[in-house]
């Protein structure tokens, strides 16, 4: 297969979720003719009409809230919020209900809500931010954030067949990275995988942030410093044994993520792996990510986000206890 | 402007039963086609369900409940709305509509371990088509639209329901999913109980227009009718569901009836409202005024009364009896056991560990 972008792997995917079940319904705001604003669902209407893939009104809580009634009526709806910054209008939706509904019913919600998702896009304020820590510290769902043009083509497929919700990011800066895609294998949500083998340090990534740690990682190789990159795949499970056994090797962990720092998902990580592996540490679990202010004007994002040089210091002062 | 017209259905099966103050009118009423069997009927559900009401909020000041939210005086709108639906037609309530939940058939004694703690969501939606109930104002109506939706792209004759009080009606999900419903032209019945209240807030003060004449506004037809008169809600609910089976779309009832008691248990209305306002909507309490067109109608006499003022006090006994004999689940099943279809791994050595807890305990 030629290689494919992440954009087309991921439009790939809802088109043999399509295919392959007739109760998958893709809706959204500017999905159907249109094609998506990034075109992931390009040309989707046309091969499976109007009534399976539909544009919507411009309402992100009640494009959730009609996922809901459609799971309910045994739909597997695959609602896209066009931005990362217009799903709040959609929280309570969520979390008040594709959250909870199982709880109170006993009625599955089998619902994929795709997000993209972060920066560097030099994009205006609402359509560069990082939100996954909300959804992950809401039981009920499952959070995923592929890296890959392969693992983004592999995850949406178990997340629209998870009969569980699965809030499905997309990091949207990676969207034309490229690489041959082997629709054929599986990536179970809740595993994540080792990006690079190495022995000095563990920098644990996911989504957007992955690419960084590996570029972070061909820096360091220059200096003779082996990083191990991790990337998590899904948040939420999130896949502790894959992390302890890498700390077995370097006993130092960096976490990374574009989201800000404070009670950001890294920092669920970093508690983590105190509890379950503190035996195992050299050094105090690092966390390099967004600033605790809001995500700035595009100009500065790139000052604002991390970068190789942040990762790099981070693995320097973790090499330097013990 | 010509595409804007265009869209507003204009045909309206429900308002020609109806005078413009909303009541039904005497052939529309003579011409329901209800026996005396299926009248006497609508008249014993509303008994049924006020004294189950009344038996609750006794349970919540005995302590049996942590809460009730009485839905006196609406008795007409709960029972007609049920009555004028197929068995299948899902109905979507917010959070005072046990009195349709029992028309439906769910266990009164089953409802209440809602309010006594022991579960947030004691039946199955799907064997009553009585969706759970949603505590956060509004947002169950994007999901009656959705069910709507989704029957119209099944191709069933199936409608829905979605039902809320005057003050959902100021919600952003009330407005998206009117919107929703227009547009997809879904077959759903919009049906607000206008209480007048919503906690403290008074009607004048939640909304500056008429809610029944927005319904034009999202495509579709609206009506204000009496919500105090069983049979006007009943023909307003059959009329409506009959035009979105036959494929027309949406159609907004606005049923004008009182919250004669509090909020819920834990309110105290004589805070904001006046006893005079009471007593004027007690001379328009629905019960009473279906008793007695009954009575003149010859449908009703004193021993069939006294018969359906019997079955409701032994339903209340089996209420309080069944309820204090419902026994709590395990902590760990009611805790875990209805989030995840597929649960994560770690979710389900949390359960364990918290189980093992347990032991010994």
């Amino acid at each position: 297969m030629e290689p494919v972008t992440m954009a087309k792997a991921i439009n790939l995917s809802l088109r043999d979720a399509l295919a392959g079940d007739e109760q998958v319904l893709v809706f959204g705001e500017d999905v159907g003719t249109l094609g998506g604003v990034f075109r992931i669902t390009d040309g989707l209407q046309k091969t499976f009409g109007v009534d399976r893939v539909f544009d919507t009104p411009l309402a992100e809580s009640t494009i959730i809230g009609i996922a809901v009634g459609l799971a309910l009526r045994g739909f597997r709806p695959v609602p896209e919020i066009q931005f990362d910054g217009f799903v709040y209008s959609a929280f309570d939706q969520i979390v008040s209900h594709v959250a909870k509904y199982r709880n109170r019913s006993g009625i599955s919600m089998p619902i994929t809500i795709r997000i993209p998702f972060g920066g560097h896009i030099g994009a205006v304020e609402h359509h560069s931010e990082s939100p996954e820590a909300y959804f992950t510290h809401t039981a009920g769902l499952k959070v995923v954030a592929p890296a890959t043009p392969g693992d983004a083509y592999a995850l949406l497929r178990s997340a629209i067949a998870d009969p569980d919700p699965v809030i499905f990011f997309e990091p949207k800066a990676r969207y034309y990275m490229k690489e041959e895609i082997n629709p054929s294998l599986e990536v179970p949500i809740g595993s994540a995988r080792v990006a690079r083998e190495g022995s000095g340090a563990t920098v644990i990534a996911y989504g957007p942030t992955v690419s960084l740690a590996l570029d972070a990682a061909s820096a360091a190789e220059k200096e003779n410093i082996s990083l191990e990159v991790i990337d998590l795949r899904s948040l939420s499970p999130l896949d502790m044994p894959t992390i302890l056994a890498s700390l077995q090797k370097t006993h130092r962990a960096v976490v990374v993520h574009e989201a800000p720092v404070f009670g950001g998902f890294g920092g669920e990580i970093a508690a983590r792996i105190s509890d379950d592996g503190f035996d195992l540490l050299e050094a105090p679990v690092a966390r390099v990510g967004g600033m605790d202010a809001p995500y700035p004007p595009s100009r500065y994002e790139k000052l604002y986000l991390p970068d190789v040089d942040r990762i790099l210091e981070a693995v320097d002062v973790a090499l330097a206890y013990g | 402007m010509a595409d804007v017209v265009q869209v507003v259905g204009t045909d309206d099966p429900v308002r020609p039963l109806f005078t413009a103050a909303g009541e039904l009118k005497a052939d529309a009423r003579s011409g329901l086609g209800l026996d005396a069997a299926a009248l006497r009927d609508l008249y014993q559900k509303m008994i049924l369900i006020r004294r189950a009401d009344q038996e609750a909020l006794n349970l919540q000041r005995q302590g049996e409940l942590g809460l009730w939210g009485q839905y006196l005086g609406q008795e007409a709108i709960h029972v007609g709305a049920v009555a004028a639906l197929e068995a299948n037609d899902w109905i979507f309530p917010s959070y005072r509509e046990f009195g349709m939940a029992m028309c439906r058939g769910v266990d009164p004694a089953e409802m209440l371990t809602w309010f006594r703690g022991l579960s947030h969501g004691p039946w199955d939606p799907r064997k009553y088509a009585f969706a759970p109930l949603a505590v956060p104002v509004a947002t169950q109506v994007p999901h009656a639209v959705g069910f709507a939706m989704g029957s119209r792209l099944r191709g069933s004759d199936d409608v829905v329901l979605g039902t809320f009080g005057d003050g959902a009606t100021s919600k952003g999900d009330w407005h998206e999913a009117m919107n929703f419903a227009g547009v997809f032209k879904a077959p759903v019945i919009l049906l607000c109980q206008n209480n007048h209240w919503a906690i403290s807030v008074p009607l004048a003060k939640q909304t500056a227009g008429s809610i029944a004449e927005r319904a034009p506004g999202y495509g579709f037809p609206g009506i204000r009718i009496d919500g105090n008169d069983v049979l006007g809600v009943f023909a307003a609910v059959r009329a409506a569901a009959e035009r979105a089976r036959r494929g027309d779309g949406p159609y907004l009832i606005e049923a004008m009836t009182y919250r004669m008691g509090a909020h819920t248990s834990s309110d105290d209305p004589t805070r904001y409202r006046l006893d005079s306002e009471l007593q004027t909507w007690s001379a328009k309490d629905p019960i009473a005024r279906y008793r007695s067109w009954l009575q003149g109608q010859g449908h009703l006499d004193d021993a069939a009364a006294a018969a359906i003022d019997r079955a409701a006090e032994t339903m209340a006994e089996q209420m309080r009896s069944r309820l204090r004999a419902a026994v709590p689940a395990p902590a760990g099943e009611a805790i875990f056991d209805r989030v995840y279809e597929r649960p994560p791994g770690p979710f389900i050595e949390e359960r364990e560990e918290f189980e093992a807890s347990l032991e010994g305990t």
